[in-house]
């Protein structure tokens, strides 16, 4: 099993068109659609975010960090909300994806695979450090 | 395979393997038979469960849904690079499914006319039998949504049936709820395919002959036959995190295949809580797989176990189906109690801060519930670390005396732990020795040598 994040991403226009959909439809599609994740054991981690326009953007390119109020730069790629699943492998998380009920002009799924302890040597500076801790304690 | 790519008609299907994707992810946005076979496989894992469930109620016969459903994904294989994948490939595969039910119900109906009428109410509304399914499926008959979860449950009790041998019950269950193909299965029980696929055919054989129906079980049978599901969700689980033979100490993708199962029934059969205390058992325990093997594979003890590796997401769960077992407020069953030890660790920041007392209370528990030799002898560690060696000893020398738990590595592994916690160097190294002599597991004998070895030799 591997973890996959699916992230949603929209642009204002797609938005837009959104917002003119029912909101009890889309609350109810997106609970469907949740449902049948939960049923198969795949979610096991997922949230929609709030308006853009009410967040914030810390940027590192100088030297102290620079706050703007809002979206960044141009809202061509808002990024919505994500879930997290646990699936058998990229093409189970591709599948998944395309049962979103998503839709409008620019409205994407990206499907990510998240690191897993694979991805990180296991004796990094840490353990080997705690090891070395063990031995003077008396605890290996 | 390359029949079908020359015979392609539209869009990218001429593409060789690994062709290029196209736009949109759509209809046709796959190609190859690679991409195929993935495409093929994902929507499989997802709703095999629900296919063959389906088609199991309107045949009335699980073997047969499971060969046709096996029928047409072999036909997807072909059809999908050729056509282009469809917008529905659960409805696709259904309906292929289906039609191949209907052929086989026809085929049978010259000697059964049973088997007439039934050919002739599933094939209501089919032009013939041997249409090509079409890209848009019609509303299916088989599609109940109102029946969908009790045909996933249906098949998941027939799987799990007690006429069926475990070693049946576990490769049935994992193909055809889990949605594995023979060669996954094969893979993750270290079996040639062959094997697996023998098992799966007498399976269905024995299910025939013994008349089993597809049905979700009455009232009075349900206690038992959920207690053989949960069992074995349970050993698919365990057989993937201490395996048993090999040279893997823990094949973690076998386990999680278990965390899903039981992640799934814990939807199908709400306020059991056994079905909520075996899921939380399962999170509770692979959360700490991350930390459970060292550098070269070696297994690593609890107690030395980097806990900042653990997975908080897998403990969270946990603790929430444990809440939800005790919620229930029948008191918590075996699978429950040790979902509570296990939260006990979880919640732990290091051994010292480990509740013990709480451990060994937990344990007696579980031994009035479930007594078993293995439960006493987890009670003698938790002892052990709650009040001293001492006191834990009295307890595994009571164990040896009633020769219980002979054959294992277990007892002489935790004896020989405490003696030599007491200072009794040349008897633990006995039975460090002996516990290394008897343990299946190459990993785990080599951690019980070094700690033979440890001991020194002969003073």
């Amino acid at each position: 099993m591997t973890k996959y994040m699916l992230i949603m991403r929209g642009t204002d226009e797609g938005q837009a068109q959104y917002e003119e959909t029912d909101f009890s439809e889309v609350i109810a599609a997106m609970g469907r659609y949740n449902e049948s994740m939960m049923d198969a054991g795949v979610l096991t981690a997922g949230e929609g975010l709030a308006d853009a326009s009410e967040g914030a953007v810390v940027d590192f390119s100088s030297d102290t960090p620079v706050v703007t109020d809002g979206p960044y730069g141009e809202t061509k790629e808002l990024f919505n909300g994500f879930w997290i699943l646990d699936v058998a492998s990229r093409a189970e998380a591709i599948e998944w994806a395309k049962r979103a009920p998503l839709s409008g002009p620019g409205t994407k799924l990206e499907v990510r695979r998240v690191h897993g302890e694979e991805d990180f040597p296991a004796d990094d500076e840490w353990i080997q450090k705690e090891k070395e801790w063990r031995k003077q304690l008396g605890t290996e | 395979m390359a029949q079908a790519a020359r015979d392609g008609v539209t869009g990218p299907a001429g593409v060789p393997d690994g062709g290029t994707p196209t736009a949109g992810g759509g209809a046709r946005g796959t190609d190859g038979p690679d991409a195929a076979r993935r495409a093929v496989e994902a929507t499989w894992r997802i709703d095999a469960a629900r296919i063959v469930g389906a088609l199991a109620r309107y045949t009335g016969d699980v073997a047969l849904a499971e060969d046709v459903a096996q029928e047409a994904l072999a036909e997807a294989l072909v059809a999908w690079p050729r056509d282009g994948q469809p917008r529905d490939p659960t409805a696709w595969l259904l309906t292929t499914a289906r039609r191949r039910a209907i052929d086989a119900f026809r085929r049978r109906a010259g000697r059964d006319e049973r088997y007439a009428a039934l050919g002739h109410d599933l094939g209501e509304g089919e032009a013939h039998a041997g249409a090509p399914p079409s890209d848009t499926v019609e509303p299916d008959l088989l599609w109940d949504p109102d029946r969908i979860e009790d045909d996933r449950l249906a098949l998941i009790f027939t799987a799990c049936h007690p006429v069926l041998s475990t070693e049946a019950r576990v490769a049935l269950t994992l193909r055809v709820v889990g949605g594995l193909t023979s060669d996954e299965i094969a893979r993750a029980f270290l079996l040639p395919r062959t094997t697996v696929q023998a098992r799966i055919t007498r399976a269905k054989k024995t299910l025939a002959a013994a008349r089993v129906p597809f049905e979700v079980p009455p009232a009075a049978d349900r206690p038992e036959r959920l207690g053989s599901v949960l069992t074995v969700v349970y050993l698919i689980f365990t057989e993937g995190s201490t395996a048993s033979g090999g040279t893997d100490w823990i094949r973690a993708d076998l386990a999680r295949e278990a965390v899903r199962l039981a992640r799934v029934l814990d939807r199908l059969v709400p306020g059991e809580p056994e079905v909520a205390g075996l899921l939380a058992l399962l999170e509770l325990t692979a959360a700490r797989f991350p930390a459970r093997t060292g550098p070269d594979g070696e297994p690593v003890l609890l107690a030395d176990q980097d806990r900042r590796r653990w997975d908080v997401g897998a403990i969270r769960r946990g603790r929430a189906a444990l809440a939800r077992a005790t919620a229930v407020g029948r008191g918590l069953g075996p699978y429950g109690l040790q979902a509570a030890i296990a939260e006990q660790h979880d919640v732990a920041r290091s051994v010292d801060d480990t509740d013990w007392e709480q451990i060994v209370v937990l344990y007696e528990a579980l031994g009035r519930v479930a007594p078993s030799p293995v439960v006493e002898l987890n009670r003698a560690v938790a002892v052990s670390m709650a009040s001293g060696p001492a006191a834990a000893l009295e307890i595994v020398d009571d164990l040896a005396a009633r020769e219980v738990l002979t054959g294992t590595y277990l007892l002489p592994s935790v004896r020989g732990e405490l003696l030599s916690r007491l200072g009794r160097r040349d008897e633990a190294r006995t039975e460090l020795e002996l516990a290394a002599r008897l343990c299946g597991n190459d990993r785990e004998r080599g951690v019980l040598e070094a700690k033979a070895a440890a001991l020194g030799g002969s003073s």
